[in-house]
């Protein structure tokens, strides 16, 4: 009767072993080809840092003032740019100025990769079914899986700092845009990829001339998903040494420290709007043939 | 009469898992339902040939579901056949590789589609200009090309606005400006005006007409609307499930039609709008002439049946070009013909 009282389980002393095989191969591993993985991601890193100290040194004025440019050319809309120069206003007066430009760095540079790798992913995907089968469920254990079981062996590997939590939040951030891109050039008209055939296109000019821009708007929607989850990333990225704004509401998770958690809470939730909008009246704009259907 | 321009031979086309295994069964003579029944297998084309002539309007007629859009494009290769040949130039299309088969559909064919399939983000004039975007030509030398035919269709001054702000009869336009841009010898249209209301339907109708009278291309055109086969073709060629019933010159198609579907097909035509003169004449010689009326060999008998009704002639004169008379329709092969 015991067997069905107990579930049958691996020996206790296997499964220690079995772990403990795991974790040594992952740490040799790591102690092998951690420098060299390093030193790959280390462009990223200079860059980052670049950013981030570009950011945080040009006078604040400045700032404000090219985010509310960069604002008016997505959005061409007065009320998104005066919003968005309050926020950072208010964001300043409250001392988080510093904090929400090493966030703004880190997610301007994750979303950048996310584009880089997740396009060209997509792309793929859109192209062979098989690719598609093979990507998808990968994509899903990206999107479910906690994320702090992935922070574990990017730790092992890389250690606490800016690269390893820049790759958790690309991990995290990268699946929308990788899914919509496929969905995109998946849906675009037949009718117009045969046109295009029949005038003679290589698959270049196909995929140039007629699945992307047509694909665009899908596209530009996981890419503002992309930065929505980079920006739901910032709190676990801090735990890894990731700066900004963050650091502080971690301060205030474990010091119970209620204002300081709501303030740089809402700081990132006023970035998260200023970016969704922005992005939306650009996806927008960029689709000005359709306005007014015959 | 001109050059074979396209000679199609033989084809097949079956889709399915299996076609050239199901292609035995048709050869042993399985009809397309049996087909599709017992073997799982559609059939699209069964022995297709036909030759079509240099800088003719070849119409390919048939209901939805006969082929015929099968047919038109096996001409580029968009869809490869079973079996069969398929000549553009003394050139077996079949034979060309990816590159060739590129070069081939850029500088000898283009194509105009029954819904349009323009490029949405697109203007009209990069719509336009698309064929020889593909092709590497100059921007500049491109928009030149294309402006003389958005000009030439009548979209003057819709350059810069998007397809979707224009009408389906405009649109269609730049699909026409599109395909001509390109220059190619062989003009391909599949039921490019099937959807366009009948008064612009005409209207395009005679665009083309124009344009054909100038450029002598060598066009096929795809349609299930008799009456735009016979306006527009130099020849028919008539599907039904996949196999060609009759192919000839309209005249001989209405007058002679070889099968019982043909015969159904033509049976509503309004004979005197599409009949000419040249096409129901005799060579009769002794003729009564004292009560004679001359007629030109082009006219519809539409033109000049009132003129026999009021008149009541013996016998009417067909004459050619040069005035010399070519041969004669009496009253009674005249009526005999609108009696059908």
């Amino acid at each position: 009767m015991d067997f069905f009282a107990d579930f049958p389980t691996m020996e206790r002393q296997d499964l220690r072993d079995f772990k403990k095989f795991i974790d040594f191969a992952f740490r040799s591993f790591a102690r092998t080809y951690g420098d060299a993985i390093e030193s790959f991601f280390h462009p990223l890193l200079m860059f980052l840092v670049w950013l981030e100290k570009l950011m945080i040194n040009t006078p604040w004025p400045i700032v404000i003032m090219a985010i509310a440019g960069l604002a008016w050319l997505g959005s061409r809309s007065w009320k998104l740019v005066l919003g968005t120069i309050i926020s950072f206003l208010v964001i300043g007066y409250f001392g988080m100025w510093k904090d929400t430009m090493a966030t703004m760095a880190i997610i301007a540079v994750a979303t950048i990769v996310c584009i880089g790798v997740g396009i060209p992913f997509g792309i793929l995907m859109a192209r062979s079914n098989r690719i598609q089968s093979i990507i998808t469920p990968v994509l899903d254990v990206m999107q479910t899986i906690p994320s702090f079981v992935y922070l574990i062996p990017i730790l092992m590997l890389l250690g606490i700092g800016k690269v390893p939590g820049l790759i958790a939040v690309c991990i995290y951030a990268i699946p929308p845009i990788v899914r919509l891109t496929n969905l995109g050039i998946r849906e675009v008209d037949k009718e117009a990829l045969e046109a295009i055939d029949a005038f003679g296109a290589t698959t270049w000019q196909r995929l140039t001339k007629v699945q992307i821009p047509l694909a665009l708007p899908t596209i530009f929607a996981g890419v503002n998903q992309t930065i929505m989850m980079a920006l739901a990333m910032v709190v676990i990225a801090s735990m890894i040494g990731v700066k900004g704004l963050g650091v502080p509401v971690l301060r205030a998770i474990s010091n119970q420290y209620l204002a300081l958690g709501l303030m740089n809470g809402l700081a990132i939730v006023a970035l998260a709007i200023i970016f969704d909008r922005v992005c939306q009246h650009y996806g927008k704009r960029i689709q000005k043939h359709r306005e007014g259907k015959h | 009469m001109s050059a074979i321009k396209i000679k199609i031979d033989s084809l097949y086309k079956i889709f399915g898992k299996n076609p050239k295994e199901a292609i035995e069964h048709v050869k042993s003579g399985i009809g397309k339902d049996e087909l599709l029944e017992k073997h799982n297998h559609v059939l699209g084309l069964q022995d297709i040939n036909l030759d079509i002539y240099e800088k003719n309007i070849q119409v390919i007629m048939g209901l939805s579901g006969s082929g015929k859009s099968t047919l038109i494009r096996h001409i580029n290769r968009l869809i490869e056949p079973t079996e069969g040949k398929i000549k553009v130039d003394e050139f077996d299309v079949m034979d060309y590789d990816k590159n060739a088969l590129r070069k081939f559909r850029r500088q000898k064919t283009a194509m105009v589609f029954q819904r349009f399939a323009l490029m949405p983000h697109l203007t009209v004039i990069k719509n336009v200009c698309i064929g020889l975007d593909m092709q590497g030509i100059n921007p500049d030398e491109s928009k030149k090309r294309s402006k003389h035919w958005i000009e030439k269709v009548g979209l003057n001054g819709y350059e810069e606005r998007y397809p979707q702000h224009l009408s389906g009869g405009m649109q269609q336009r730049v699909g026409l400006a599109r395909a001509l841009t390109n220059d190619a010898d062989i003009l391909l249209m599949d039921e490019a005006f099937s959807a366009l209301d009948p008064l612009i339907r005409k209207d395009m109708q005679d665009i083309l007409l124009n344009l054909q009278s100038e450029l002598n291309k060598t066009v096929v055109f795809i349609t299930h609307d008799l009456d735009e086969a016979l306006k527009l073709g130099d020849r028919i060629a008539i599907l039904k499930d996949g196999r060609m019933d009759q192919e000839g010159l309209p005249a001989d198609i209405l007058l002679n039609p070889k099968t019982d579907y043909v015969k159904r097909f033509v049976e509503d035509v309004n004979r005197p709008r599409v009949l000419r003169a040249k096409n129901i004449m005799e060579k009769v010689n002794g003729q009564d002439l004292s009560n004679a009326i001359i007629v030109d060999e082009n006219d519809f008998i539409e033109s000049f049946i009132d003129k026999v009704l009021i008149k009541q002639p013996s016998i009417i004169i067909v004459k050619n070009k040069e005035n010399k008379g070519e041969g004669y329709i009496s009253p009674q092969r005249l009526s005999n013909i609108l009696k059908k």
